[in-house]
């Protein structure tokens, strides 16, 4: 073996929707695209992927990953949840900060960074806490966080609001000497108290204490005109309502330098979907209604929202065994995050698998400032690769999934789209829809992980 | 029927029917020996997770009059934290051969989880969910109506609905599963419900029901009603701005005196007052109203008994058993083949 990771020919695939080409990956880059590919000197000897029909993407990225790990490795580790990302063709995710303990150290960060290098599935990348144990009074050492190893970028108390506006203000702030974003969880605690769904027509019906949109319309607002006055970058998680849509549509319109993420359940779910009571529904923010559904779509399609991210959010099962106030709020979403923005937002003519590139991998590295991640698939680039079979059915089992989780509230659909293969570095982390091997770093730099 | 989880999905023929085996049952209760044997045998659990002693031994008469054996299980407090999850004592409950489960929790939907899970086979009857549901509340109002509106018209109650009766419900609409229950069966059964509260006591998304919406007492009784419901006002409510004071609560929206003497000075003789207990006496309810010859409080009580006795034997007996489980039970409908009927098999 000449090269570390091999050296893969895909012939005929569909790059980013448009014409067939075929690609060389070769030690970890693009080495050609096109007719040059089979051209090539490492052409020769190169394993081949007939890939007619499939469409060749960048690696998604996701900016909004739960994977658990230190805490709760009963729910999930960095490595069942890392497996999960590469099954649904990520190569690169965004650890959410609140482990246990809380990411708001550089040790915790560089920890969950080197479980990700060991593991070898995607790149992690931590995200940090913006104050001290979530607990938002204090910030934590953002700093000490970005000029670690693990070089964080992304600041957020997700889960739980900043909601204190002095506090968000000094956040928003002090990230700006190392070019980082505050990435919001945008929820008003005083008007959330208690809440379990949406507030409107059917938590009226189901007596269920409601969940406004105004609660994340208001900080929104407040957040973009805050990042306004300080000239920082904000990001906004999850949005979730059409108000929250037309906020930050009138923020980018101003100039404000906000992103904004929409998950794949808020693309395709409503709160219709709670008047079973089953708790694989209960998520936060909740799911909303058809015209919030309607505006979340439009607002991706038009770029007001600028990525996807999955909100990946496992929970052992006697979390969702019990009763509706009783259960935690998450869905799983990793391994159905393709498919599910392939039905909501390609299927119905809304976006090009251009556009998807754009959301799910482009804009998501640029926010979280990969630089090796989000690239065009061009010659000298790094391979980091999926290849989709677009015409292809699955119905969702959380039973065959990788992640530990089992509570996909996409259960029992048939949905559009499988990931047939994924490289990572130029490294099949997937193939033929199955996991193969873990990314190992070349030579002797393996000893640094784990 | 399988469950009693709420009234929103109740049928008009099935609510008829629980309301009419209710008048048949409540002629058990006049009798010198209240007993029927039509549950010999099969085992009621009052599993409450909030405390009600009044529904809870109205429950454990209703099944006690059928012969069930009836086990209470207080399950106040437990949580997945505090202790042995719903689905651990659903389970438990299923192993000692529960038939039916009578559940009282404080979360919204508890009933539904125990009857949509595999996790017990039995019977599962809404005693008050959050504030969600209270069927049997709901219908022991409808029944109580029902005999008031009947007696007016002069005919029979049996097999009759509520068509062209106003009712009026009023107070803490946004907590209450009374008025939730009340407002779907009072739809189905045909009456023309207005309910009556503060802004801040009323969910968003209430323009959807089927009903009116006012702020004015006075102004709903001045258009004429037939009966109005008072709903208690919990103490909790009264610190977090729901309202200013109990005083401006219970002049705007309680029924005081001069509500109770503008009944008589709107010509309204035959308008009943509800309540469905506890009263708050003096805020939500005056003393008079409530002791006047117009209040149904107490025949709302006995009433209680009849329609879980019902909805026990209809759940319990219904014609995919056992025949034994209805020998010398009360007469019921032959219309019992609801395709909706499961096949229920007894643990």
């Amino acid at each position: 073996m000449a090269k570390n990771n091999g050296t893969y020919l895909i012939r005929g695939a569909s790059i980013l929707g448009a014409g067939a080409e075929d690609l060389l990956i070769s030690d970890g880059v693009i080495a050609a695209r096109g007719a040059a590919a089979a051209a090539h000197n490492d052409a020769h000897g190169a394993t081949v992927i007939e890939a007619a029909g499939l469409v060749a993407l960048p690696g998604m990225v996701d900016v909004h990953t739960h994977l658990r790990e230190p805490g709760r490795e009963d729910a999930e580790t960095v490595e069942t949840g890392t497996r999960a990302a590469a099954l649904g063709g990520f190569t690169a995710v965004h650890a959410m900060a609140n482990s246990n303990p809380v990411a708001d150290t550089a040790g915790v960060v560089e920890q969950v960074h080197s479980l990700g290098r060991a593991a070898g599935w995607v790149d992690v990348r931590p995200v940090g806490a913006v104050t001290v144990g979530l607990a938002g009074e204090q910030l934590a050492e953002l700093g000490a966080m970005a000029d670690s190893r693990a070089q964080v970028r992304m600041f957020s108390d997700d889960g739980l609001c900043v909601h204190d506006p002095v506090l968000m203000r000094r956040a928003l702030e002090y990230v700006k000497a190392f070019d980082g974003v505050v990435a919001q969880h945008a929820q008003e605690p005083r008007l959330t108290a208690g809440a379990q769904m949406n507030e409107g027509a059917v938590s009226a019906v189901l007596g269920l204490t409601g969940w406004p949109a105004v609660a994340e319309e208001s900080i929104i607002a407040r957040d973009v005109l805050l990042a306004q006055h300080v000239n920082s970058r904000l990001h906004v998680c999850h949005v979730s309502t059409a108000g929250s849509v037309e906020i930050i549509r009138w923020a980018k319109e101003r100039g404000i330098n906000v992103t904004a993420e929409v998950t794949p359940h808020h693309l395709l779910l409503t709160d219709d979907l709670v008047r079973s009571y089953n708790p694989v529904y209960k998520v936060n923010p909740p799911l909303r209604t058809d015209a919030d559904v309607q505006a979340l779509r439009a607002g991706l399609a038009d770029g007001t929202i600028d990525v996807v991210g999955t909100d990946h959010a496992p929970h052992p099962s006697e979390h969702k065994e019990c009763e509706w106030a009783q259960a935690a709020m998450g869905m799983t979403g990793l391994e159905t995050a393709l498919s599910v923005v392939q039905h909501s937002m390609i299927e119905t003519g809304l976006m090009t698998w251009a556009d998807f590139a754009r959301v799910t991998s482009f804009a998501a590295a640029r926010i979280g400032r990969l630089t090796d991640q989000g690239r065009p698939l061009e010659t000298g680039e790094p391979a980091n690769i999926i290849l989709v079979d677009p015409a292809a059915r699955w119905t969702v089992d959380p039973a065959r999934m990788a992640t530990m989780g089992r509570n996909s509230p996409f259960a029992g659909l048939e949905l559009p789209g499988q990931v047939v293969a994924t490289f990572y570095k130029g490294h099949p982390t997937v193939l033929d829809g199955k996991l193969n091997t873990p990314y190992r770093e070349p030579a002797a730099s393996a000893a640094g992980a784990s | 029927m399988k469950h009693l989880l709420s009234t929103e999905d109740l049928s008009l023929a099935n609510a008829i029917r629980i309301l009419d085996t209710a008048e048949e049952m409540a002629a058990v209760g006049d009798r010198e020996v209240k007993k029927l044997p039509a549950l010999r045998g099969r085992t009621v659990v009052n599993l409450f997770f909030e405390d009600s002693t009044r529904t809870r031994i109205s429950f454990e008469a209703a099944a006690k009059r059928l012969s069930a054996d009836v086990i209470n299980f207080a399950a106040k407090g437990s949580s997945v934290s505090k202790g042995e999850s719903l689905k651990d004592t659903a389970q438990t409950l299923a192993a000692m051969g529960a038939d039916a489960v009578v559940i009282r929790h404080w979360a919204s939907g508890a009933p539904h989880r125990l009857a949509a899970t595999d996790w017990i086979d039995a019977a599962v009857i809404n005693a008050g969910d959050g504030t969600h549901e209270h069927p049997t509340q709901a219908l022991l109002d409808a029944f109580t109506m029902r005999r008031h509106w009947s007696k007016l018209a002069g005919t029979a109650s049996i097999g009759a609905d509520l068509k062209g009766m106003r009712v009026a419900i009023a107070g803490d609409v946004l907590h209450s599963r009374v008025a939730r229950s009340n407002v779907w069966l009072l739809r189905t059964l045909g009456a023309d419900v207005t309910l009556v509260a503060p802004p801040t006591l009323l969910p968003i998304g209430v323009e959807h029901w089927p009903c009116k919406v006012s702020y004015n007492l006075d102004e709903t009784l001045a258009r004429g009603v037939d009966a109005v419901m008072m709903l208690r006002v919990q103490g909790e409510r009264m610190n977090a701005s729901f309202f200013p004071s109990t005083r401006e609560y219970s002049r705007r929206w309680g029924f005081d005196d001069n509500r109770l003497r503008a009944l008589d000075s709107l010509g309204l003789k035959d308008t009943i007052i509800m309540h469905p207990g506890p009263m708050n006496r003096g805020l939500e309810i005056s003393a008079a109203a409530a002791d006047s010859p117009r209040s149904t409080v107490l025949a709302q009580v006995r009433n209680g008994v009849s329609v879980r006795m019902a909805a026990l034997y209809l759940l319990l007996s219904g014609d995919t058993r056992e025949p034994a489980a209805t020998a010398g039970a009360a007469r019921t409908n032959a219309a019992h083949s609801n395709a909706a009927h499961s096949t229920k098999e007894s643990n």
